[in-house]
């Protein structure tokens, strides 16, 4: 079967006769470039970082920051993001602040979730990003739930629910998908297809033409996009938020999209796919692609390209600085946030631990995890 | 005060938690129109709507990950597992994301959710409606496990279930539907979760049980009464948080224990209370920590009555306890 061709308003070449879609003025696609660029930086900074052993592990964007960031630039502040462990570029885009992300890839004390999930894992409540799982697809069914909360509600509002291609495969996929369809939930699921799920290929996935179609099972429409086209994700989304907001329930949309880098600092990818494939990837860059077409109408120069890249460095490095001088949580926070209350059980443990402490039988956690411990 | 079945109490709780809260919704399969197969949510469709009281598609993860969602969207799930045994579908969501989400999030989120689902054995289910598997949840923190084993404490729990923070695993042992019957207040009231409560006093052996089983050892206790061998009957009501204050104090006053459940006994609850009672009171026992269990096998069909704990069985075990 053929491939199912995505939308797409931004080609390659980054033409400059498109307009932009509603919502998206020069001074909006300036700010998010400098977010794409931003995270793009960061990215960088995050895997060096763990190949220097100074944080334990991280899985990078590079490559989906068009669908990360125009997806959640489509957001409006009351709608509810369920992200998983590659959105940095969500949790970016909604106004974490770089500190406050760096924070989590070390796991210290300052840390939103208080060091108690691995890196990639950010929450905020303030920015309404829901705690991520490592497991695939958990977060399906839950978005599903938020989505059928909202609209029993009235409120005004959406869900967002992102996952990778590998994700399709799951229960849970399924599960979340039927319950948003048949209650018509607030819900956009959004898939990025970054083409790999570790070492397998979507090829391995499923045997449909294409994510998006999987949504006429569900009773709703599906859309495929060009995932690194900035502006077509927006437009997208934002379209598919406003008509889930006023009742008119969920989509799916299937964005294409490629990961440049490995899946995670545990694993080459030179291993299980072709430089061939990787460049014909990098010539759809999603934010050269973007710059280009920024440089064309005329609404970005050398210099400010060049400031942008130079004040993300400088404001990812201090991030990052700043998160790292920060020693691990105290060790009674162990027991906290099990319960609204702790137990007696937990109360004891607790008291148990803290003497442990006390008489040198258990040694103080004095540093944040790093590589390989 | 009216005498209610365990059902008639579940449904006069579950009416009173959506009269005094409209952020409470129950569903799950045939919850709604039929109000569920065992009929515990009978009547809330008409009287609620059915917005508040609906069926959901076939699908024990998506009942329990929509609960999750619609939690953190501000409302306040109550989601039927139309049995225990069809629970492992959903094992994940409760497992790994709604005990967990409160401790991964650093506190910023929480779910509160009560999963209800009928439970154990006796009605000749044969493996697939017959399961007591609580001891896969109660080793899960972050949620709490309730079993109560009369219709009173019945909905007391289940109103605090509803009005708890945090989430709640509520077994209902379905043997108990239509046999146990109490006086139940028609108001709401709370009985708190974490609380056992002593049914029998006695200085000689101390049992304890939950569920299905508590009603096999009153007959057991009394039975040995007769013979002069007085128990303190312990129903834990909630087996996590557990009330170890309970447990303890009762087995350094009698220095002897048997402890009954319905489920097998390999890594049974028991094994857990056996262990604390090792622990924390070992000088007290006088006589080998005694349990009654089931078998491990899985649950049969025509010979469950050998499976089942029964009273005469437990006498024995007390018996034997008492004269060791
Ligand atoms: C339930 C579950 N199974 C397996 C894993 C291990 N695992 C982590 S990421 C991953 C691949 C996910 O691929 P995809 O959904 O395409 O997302 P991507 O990483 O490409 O963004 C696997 C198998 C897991 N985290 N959870
Ligand atoms: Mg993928």
């Amino acid at each position: 079967m053929t491939a199912v061709q995505p939308l797409q308003l931004l080609s390659p070449e980054g033409g400059a006769s498109v307009e932009p879609p509603e919502g998206l003025d020069p001074e909006r696609l300036l700010s998010l470039y400098r977010n794409m660029v931003r995270l793009r930086v960061f990215d960088r900074r995050a895997l060096n970082l763990q190949r220097q052993g100074r944080i334990n592990f991280y899985a990078p964007a590079s490559g989906q920051e068009a669908a990360m960031i125009g997806s959640a630039a489509a957001l409006e502040p009351q709608d509810v993001a369920y992200p998983t462990y590659r959105e940095s570029g969500v949790c970016l885009q909604r106004g974490m602040s770089l500190r406050t992300m760096a924070d989590q890839l070390f796991g210290n004390a300052r840390d939103l979730v208080k060091g108690r999930q691995m890196p990639n894992h950010w929450s905020s409540r303030e920015h309404n990003i829901v705690s991520i799982s490592s497991c695939i697809a958990t977060q399906i069914p839950q978005a599903a739930g938020t989505g059928m909360a909202q609209r029993f509600r009235g409120e005004n509002a959406a869900t967002i629910c992102y996952f990778g291609d590998g994700a399709t495969s799951e229960g849970d996929f399924h599960a979340g998908l039927n319950f948003a369809g048949v209650f018509r939930a607030n819900t956009v699921f959004f898939c990025q297809n970054n083409q790999w799920a570790i070492t397998v290929p979507v090829t391995r996935q499923t045997a449909a033409p294409s994510i998006a179609i999987k949504a006429s099972a569900y009773g709703f429409e599906g859309i495929r996009i060009d995932g690194n086209d900035l502006l077509v994700v927006y437009k997208t989304v934002r379209e598919a938020l406003e008509k889930a907001r006023s009742g008119g329930g969920p989509t799916l949309i299937e964005a294409l999209t490629y990961r440049m880098g490995p899946h995670s600092t545990s694993d080459d990818p030179r291993r299980y796919r072709t430089e061939q494939e990787v460049e014909t990837w990098r010539r759809r860059d999603p934010i050269e692609r973007l710059q280009r077409y920024l440089e064309a109408r005329g609404w970005i120069d050398a210099e400010q390209v060049e400031r942008i890249a130079a004040e993300a460095k400088e404001e990812v490095d201090r991030a990052i600085s700043e998160a790292e001088a920060v020693g691990p949580p105290e060790p009674e926070t162990l027991f906290e946030d099990v319960y609204a209350r702790p137990t007696p059980q937990l109360e004891r443990e607790r008291r148990e631990l803290l003497d442990l402490i006390r008489r040198g039988v258990v040694s103080r956690v004095t540093h944040t995890p790093i590589r390989g411990s | 005060m009216p005498v209610m079945n365990y059902i008639q109490a579940l449904n006069s709780a579950l009416n009173n938690a959506m009269e005094e809260d409209e952020r409470v919704v129950v569903f799950g399969e045939d919850v709604g129109r039929m109000g569920g197969v065992f009929r515990v949510t009978d009547g809330l469709q008409k009287r609620f709507g059915e917005k508040r009281c609906f069926d959901t598609p076939l699908c024990e993860q998506g009942i329990v990950g929509s609960a999750i969602g619609m939690a953190i969207g501000g409302l306040r799930p109550v989601a039927e597992i139309q049995f225990m045994d069809y629970i492992l579908p959903a094992y994940d969501q409760i497992a790994n994301e709604l005990a967990t989400l409160r401790y991964r999030s650093g506190g910023q989120y929480a779910a509160p959710v009560v999963v209800r689902t009928p439970c154990c054995g006796g009605i000749h289910g044969g493996h697939y409606h017959s399961q007591s598997t609580e001891a896969i949840f109660t080793s899960v923190p972050g949620i709490h496990v309730v079993m109560p084993s009369d219709p009173y404490d019945a909905k007391g729990l289940l109103i605090s279930a509803i009005r708890s923070e945090d989430p709640v695993l509520f077994l209902e042992p379905k043997k108990l539907y239509r046999s146990a019957k109490a006086e139940v207040p028609e108001s709401p009231y709370e009985v708190p979760i974490g609380k056992a409560k002593r049914l029998r006093e006695g200085e000689h052996v101390t049992v304890i049980a939950w569920g299905v089983m508590v009603k096999v050892c009153e007959k057991a206790v009394d039975a040995v009464a007769e013979k002069g061998i007085r128990c303190d009957l312990i129903d834990l009501r909630t087996l996590t948080p557990l009330d170890e204050e309970a447990v303890l104090s009762s087995v350094e006053k009698t220095g002897r224990v048997v402890i009954v459940h319905e489920a097998r006994r390999n890594t049974g609850y028991g094994a857990e209370l056996a262990a604390l009672i090792a622990e924390r009171a070992l000088l007290s026992l006088e006589a080998p920590i005694r349990r009654v269990t089931g078998f491990d096998v899985h649950c049969p069909f025509t010979l469950d009555p050998y499976f089942l704990p029964d009273p005469p069985r437990v006498a024995l075990a007390i018996e034997e306890t008492a004269r060791f």
